[in-house]
């Protein structure tokens, strides 16, 4: 084969199974960008069971079904081969996201729901462990030697791409329908399920032209693949030390650097900056597609310099400036830095209307939306919801008079107020650099990753090996940010400070980042295996 | 370095059950703190994080007992190594 047509075979390697997997991705992440909406038709708050499945189908499916399909696909990857393993998690993940899809809610088929939304959740996570190292060692075991960094990058990209794409189709599927709209039973929140089945069913039609993997083709000719992969995979200690070492010195690390890049800052941006929702999505959106490139440039570098260093380096990156980007979010957003301009202040008062769930109709609530623009074009939304309970003169708890509104006396301990920042143009493009930069740690630790993984492993038990380091790092490890980092914070308050530190949630990904920089810097090597055929 | 990789590898092995003790610690806090209408779901998460964060610390446990016996002195250079 000449080297043009080389160039192209294996730029076809990629693109299908780049395709497939940030579908994978898509189809994973929407769920949980949809899942108050999902919960609230699937899992409905008052019903305590259904909070139980709700909380399986979130925690259970990223930390305990990950690593298990990645044990079971790596298994069968490693038995019959990468292609039609790779090509089953596809339709597995597609077929059961579809399918989410079609569920009626709680309100039409009543627990059937939430069981059959937890079923085809874990469903979802079993596929998802299936396809990266499936992914990953297909594209590496075809990639020239010397460029195996830089081919497998390709397929690290779509991770972030898959986010961007679910991000995208929501947003524009939101805008155009309106919120209301949007989260009905039959609403415009199952169309990014259903989009699901016409890409998955172009990309299973792309993956089944494929060939098998070169050197899976070759083990399998010679009669040379396992015979028990995930014995020789962890019942050898040998190999079983490699696995960890992945895990504790590179994959740890990375998982926590990549989940607080790009979902603890969004959120962060939004519960405790809070930005609009439609403006921090959009800000996400940008910083992840002016950061995506650098996938390929630290891919292409570590075959240049080796893979250790630069990943190292994310990590070390991540753990000196995390508090100080986060810092300046809550600067950045705050009320304080800015000069409001006083002419454009707009107060708009609702009606008195009753409580919708108050039994006593004594109580009522009254709205108020404050706009308070800053000269900085930025607009701060305050929407302040007092509860009004009734003290006219016929006496307390007697039904309020909304005919005569002005004979109430009320009392309101505790008004809720929600804050929307719509931040100004510098303002925004300062979150976009801050929330770019957090990606482009990412970026170092997670392009050269998949070339690092495929080489510490042999051919005949690679599947199998890498991957379950790789969803426990991610998974788990990653997965675990928005829940430990709350609960740290929770640590932090007291009745002196009630909101508490909300730094705090970073000292998770520092810990575990550090934890891994440390064993990578002392246990790792930098040496590139340029062998991978054995 | 191999003093430090065998050195670290105590460390790491002491590491693990401290995180044990940890989360059961602040498991049971959590578990005590909660009400009566979540505390079923509050049991739930705990022992999921429990359940999958046991076998990971045993796992770091015997990544100190390798490093600590000086196994990470020489990394394969092929997978025949591996293999062996």
């Amino acid at each position: 084969m000449n080297a043009e047509k080389k160039q192209s075979s294996i730029a076809f390697v990629i693109g299908a199974s780049s395709v497939g997997t940030l579908i994978e991705w898509y189809d994973f992440y929407i769920f949980g960008m949809l899942a108050t909406i999902l919960s609230k038709q699937f899992f409905p708050a008052e019903a305590g069971t259904a909070a139980l499945l709700s909380t399986l189908a979130i925690f259970a499916a990223g930390f305990i079904v990950r690593p298990f399909g990645a044990l079971v696909f790596g298994r069968l990857g490693d038995l019959i081969g990468r292609k039609h393993t790779f090509l089953l998690t596809l339709i597995i993940m597609g077929g059961s996201t579809f399918a989410i899809g079609l569920v009626p809610g709680f309100a039409t088929i009543g627990w059937a729901a939430p069981i059959l939304v937890l079923v085809l959740r874990l469903l979802q996570g079993l596929a998802l462990g299936g396809e990266y190292g499936g992914a990953a060692t297909y594209v590496a075991e075809h990639a020239p030697a010397g460029q195996r960094g830089f081919w497998t990058s390709w397929i690290q990209t779509t991770a972030t791409l898959g986010l961007f794409l679910a991000l995208g189709v929501i947003i524009l599927i939101r805008s155009n329908q309106g919120v209301e709209k949007f989260s009905a039973e039959w609403g415009g929140w199952r169309y990014p399920f259903w989009i699901s089945i016409l890409l998955v069913g172009v990309s299973v039609l792309i993956r089944m032209r494929m060939s098998e993997s070169p050197m899976f083709t070759k083990l399998k000719s010679e009669g040379k693949t396992s015979a028990n992969p995930l014995k020789e995979s962890f019942g050898h200690k040998a190999n079983f030390k490699m696995v960890l070492l992945a895990l504790f010195g590179a994959v740890m690390g990375q998982g926590v650097v990549w989940y607080t890049g790009q979902f603890y800052a969004q959120s962060f941006i939004e519960t405790v900056c809070k930005i609009d929702f439609i403006q921090s999505r959009n800000i996400m959106l940008v910083a992840i597609l002016m950061a995506t490139p650098c996938f390929v440039l630290f891919g292409w570098l570590s075959d240049k310099i080796g893979r250790k260093w630069i990943m190292l380096l994310g990590m070390l990156l991540a753990i000196g400036t995390y508090r100080p980007i986060y810092k300046e979010f809550i600067a950045i957003t705050s009320a304080s830095n800015r000069t409001q301009i006083v002419d454009l202040r707009v107060t708009k008062l609702g009606p008195l209307m009753p409580l919708v769930d108050a039994k006593d109709k004594h109580k009522m609530y009254i709205r108020q939306v404050i706009d308070t623009a800053y000269t900085d074009g930025s607009v701060f939304r305050y929407t302040i919801t007092d509860t009004l309970i009734g003290y006219n003169e016929l006496g307390t708890n007697r039904p309020i008079n909304l005919i005569n509104p002005t004979l109430i006396k009320y009392k309101s301990p505790k008004p809720n107020i929600v804050i929307e920042k719509t931040m100004g143009k510098a303002a925004t493009w300062d979150l976009i650099w801050l929330i770019f930069i957090q990606i482009v740690y990412v970026t170092m630790v997670y392009g050269p990753i998949a070339a690092f993984l495929v080489e510490m492993f042999p051919t005949k038990i690679r599947y199998t090996s890498m991957s379950l380091p790789y969803h426990i790092g991610n998974g788990v490890f990653g997965g675990l940010v928005p829940f430990l980092g709350t609960l740290i914070v929770e640590f932090t308050k007291s009745p002196e400070h009630p909101a508490g530190d909300v730094l705090a949630g970073l000292w998770y990904p520092i810990g575990v980042a550090a934890v891994s920089f440390i064993i990578g810097l002392v246990y790792l090597t930098n040496k590139i295996d340029k062998n991978v055929m054995d | 370095m191999n003093s430090i990789k065998k050195l670290l590898g105590f460390v790491w092995m002491l590491l693990a059950p401290a995180i044990i003790f940890f989360l059961i610690y602040e498991a049971s806090q959590k578990i005590g703190a909660a009400t009566s209408v979540t505390k079923a779901n509050v049991i739930l998460q705990w022992s999921i994080i429990l359940l999958i964060f046991t076998p990971i610390c045993i796992g770091f446990f015997m990544f100190g007992k390798f490093a600590a016996s000086n196994e990470y002195a020489h990394l394969p250079a092929s997978s025949s190594e591996i293999e062996d």
